[in-house]
């Protein structure tokens, strides 16, 4: 079968199979929902109170009944009912989601900036000193966690410059755009560093191999200058696996940047699952999860079409 | 002998080596109780010491040694590595050589379960785990192993597909061999390779994955000393004791950085378009 086609069909086989995980899951976790949900509080319910509750929320019934009923609410898109925020999944998702969009976006961009001219750069100079160093540096920056670039950033801002990085109160875009900016930039970085050095690794790497092909050394015996070979016809073709990994990166990070988000204390998508998992908020943990590995699959789903696009063999070969 | 010669040449291998070994006798001696000093005892005449002749890499807010304390956080991420790495190096192997062997609906539903899996970014899906068992170390080693297994089963499922319709496969089943036998000594021989790069990655994210579910408070849990809870514990502290940021970020930073050494150097070592380079 076409791959395009496969791709395509496999995609919500997939995502059914992801909602039974998460449905199945969030029943795993220990304890029934209705003390879940009301804490220390559902001591205090007499057993009628507890069975109407469980009625009305429909676990009175089998799993097969409910999980027929919350996929019937997810193709409306109705996600359920958040406890601790006494708001509806959707809505929280749909207030949350724009600024992980964003820090996923911007730690792209920094990650592009960065790791692709240093890519291209150390493999034009392979195996000299300047590529040593190039590599030595995405080497250190693919094994930094993000979480500690963070701490260091913070660190180095608040003794070399005497200030932190703006918390509390998150300014969106639409308010303020270069608080917004000066907000996020730090977490930007944070994120985008080992990105950064991913694509340095993978684009110097697809340089090599590309420099040495044959066509790249016919433009070069018709005098075409080393600038116009990389740029014209080399670097297109090298992008193909930056294309990619910067796909499933970011498909990573709008997952939300759970602890980076928690450092910053950005109200963004990651933070939403820490804290619904942390306060046994199950609708939230289970609309939330399912809405991230929903994006997760798309931004990959993508990316295997982007890719089929850009390189013809892939379309007709193998899975 | 000569593989491990020529690891030790190759010149990220070498440091890799270094690096990992060092670690190793750290966690170790972390492990054995041969601290310099107890990693749990306070010392209240001196809190947020800053490294000394007493103690090396400084005390933090209860006057802990932070060396000792590193040395047993060590010693317990190395352990969760290498047993969730191991957990799901097995289970992983047994699942991609089951698939590919014997096909059709096994295959199907191996291969859509860990479709299933990967579809969750690795931090989300070890904190629904988490949710499930509850924190802890245990927890830890679960959640990181569930992560990393279908990896291993795509990694040892596309080769095995390729080696099972080779010949020599063909000329052990006229034989007589057994379907184990010929998994183990046929296709499994033949994985050796990729499987130990993908090791050598995979310890490299079950530390980081570790640090950060310990970082999250999720993981081992205090007075149990972990990087990822020291790190956390720096954080309000770390313009009046930069030593309790700096040495459990050091030392995170480089044990991944020895492991993804050591998994760059095995698959220079393994590719034979590389190995004749160095050679």
């Amino acid at each position: 079968m076409n791959y395009v086609l496969r791709r395509l069909l496999m995609f919500p086989l997939v995502m059914l199979g992801v909602s039974v995980f998460v449905f199945v899951a969030i029943r795993l976790v220990p304890g029934d929902a209705i003390t879940a949900m009301l804490g220390t509080e559902s001591g205090l319910l007499t057993p009628a109170q507890r069975e109407s509750l469980a009625a009305y929320f429909g676990l009175d019934q089998n799993w097969a009944v409910q999980y027929w009923r919350w996929l019937g609410g997810l193709v409306q898109g109705d996600l359920g009912l958040s406890v601790t925020y006494g708001q509806p999944v959707s809505q929280i998702i749909a207030e949350r989601f724009p600024l992980t969009l964003e820090l996923a976006l911007l730690s792209m961009v920094i990650a592009l900036l960065i790791g692709l001219p240093a890519g291209v750069f150390a493999a034009t100079r392979a195996e000299r000193p300047s590529d040593l160093i190039v590599r030595v540096f995405a080497m250190i920056g693919q094994s930094t966690p993000n979480f500690v670039v963070a701490l260091l950033a913070i660190y180095v801002l608040s003794v070399g410059f005497g200030t932190l990085p703006t918390m509390g109160r998150f300014v969106p875009l639409t308010e303020d755009p270069l608080g917004n900016l000066a907000q996020l930039i730090l977490p930007a970085l944070a994120l985008g560093t080992a990105f950064a050095a991913a694509v340095t690794r993978i684009a110097r790497a697809a340089m090599l191999d590309i420099l040495s092909e044959d066509y790249v050394r016919t433009a070069r015996s018709k005098g075409f200058s080393q600038g116009y070979v990389i740029w014209r016809h080399a670097l297109p073709n090298a992008l193909i696996p930056v294309v990619t990994l910067s796909g499933v990166e970011f498909g990573y990070l709008l997952g939300g940047a759970v602890i980076v988000e928690q450092i910053f204390a950005l109200p963004g998508v990651g933070r939403v699952v820490l804290d619904a998992i942390l306060q046994r908020d199950y609708a939230l943990v289970q609309g939330v999860v399912l809405f991230i590995a929903f994006n997760f699959l798309l931004v990959n789903l993508l990316v295997d079409l982007a890719y089929a696009a850009l390189d013809p063999r892939i379309r007709y070969g193998a899975s | 002998m000569s593989f491990l010669r020529a690891l030790l040449r190759h010149s990220s291998g070498r440091i890799g080596a270094i690096i990992i070994a060092v670690f190793a006798v750290a966690a170790i001696l972390g492990l054995a109780g041969l601290t310099p000093h107890d990693p749990l005892a306070q010392d209240r005449l001196a809190r947020l010491q800053a490294p000394g002749a007493r103690y090396w890499m400084g005390t933090d807010l209860f006057g802990r040694d932070i060396l000792s304390r590193l040395m047993v956080g060590i010693g317990q991420s190395f352990a969760v590595a290498l047993l969730s790495v191991g957990l799901a190096t097995s289970v992983g192997t047994v699942l991609g050589l089951t698939a590919a062997w014997f096909g059709r609906l096994w295959d199907g539903a191996v291969m859509r379960a860990m479709d299933v899996l990967l579809s969750f970014p690795a931090i989300l899906l070890a904190l629904l785990i988490v949710a499930i068992m509850g924190p802890g170390l245990v927890t830890s080693v679960v959640a990181i192993a569930i992560v990393y297994t279908p990896i291993f089963t795509r990694v040892v499922r596309g080769p095995a597909l390729s080696l099972k319709t080779r010949s020599f496969v063909d000329a052990a089943r006229t034989f007589g061999s057994s379907r184990r036998y010929i998994l183990t000594r046929h296709l499994l021989a033949n994985l050796v390779a990729p499987l130990t790069v993908q090791i050598t990655l995979a310890l490299a994210w079950a530390l980081l994955t570790e640090a950060a579910l310990s970082f999250l408070g999720l993981g081992a849990q205090p007075p149990n000393p972990s990087l990822g809870l020291m790190l956390s514990d720096s954080r309000n502290l770390m313009e009046s004791a930069p030593w309790m940021l700096v040495f459990p970020a050091l030392v995170i930073m480089l044990a991944v950085l020895g492991f993804n050494l050591l998994g760059d150097a095995l698959r220079d070592l393994f590719d034979p378009r590389t190995r004749r380079a160095l050679a």
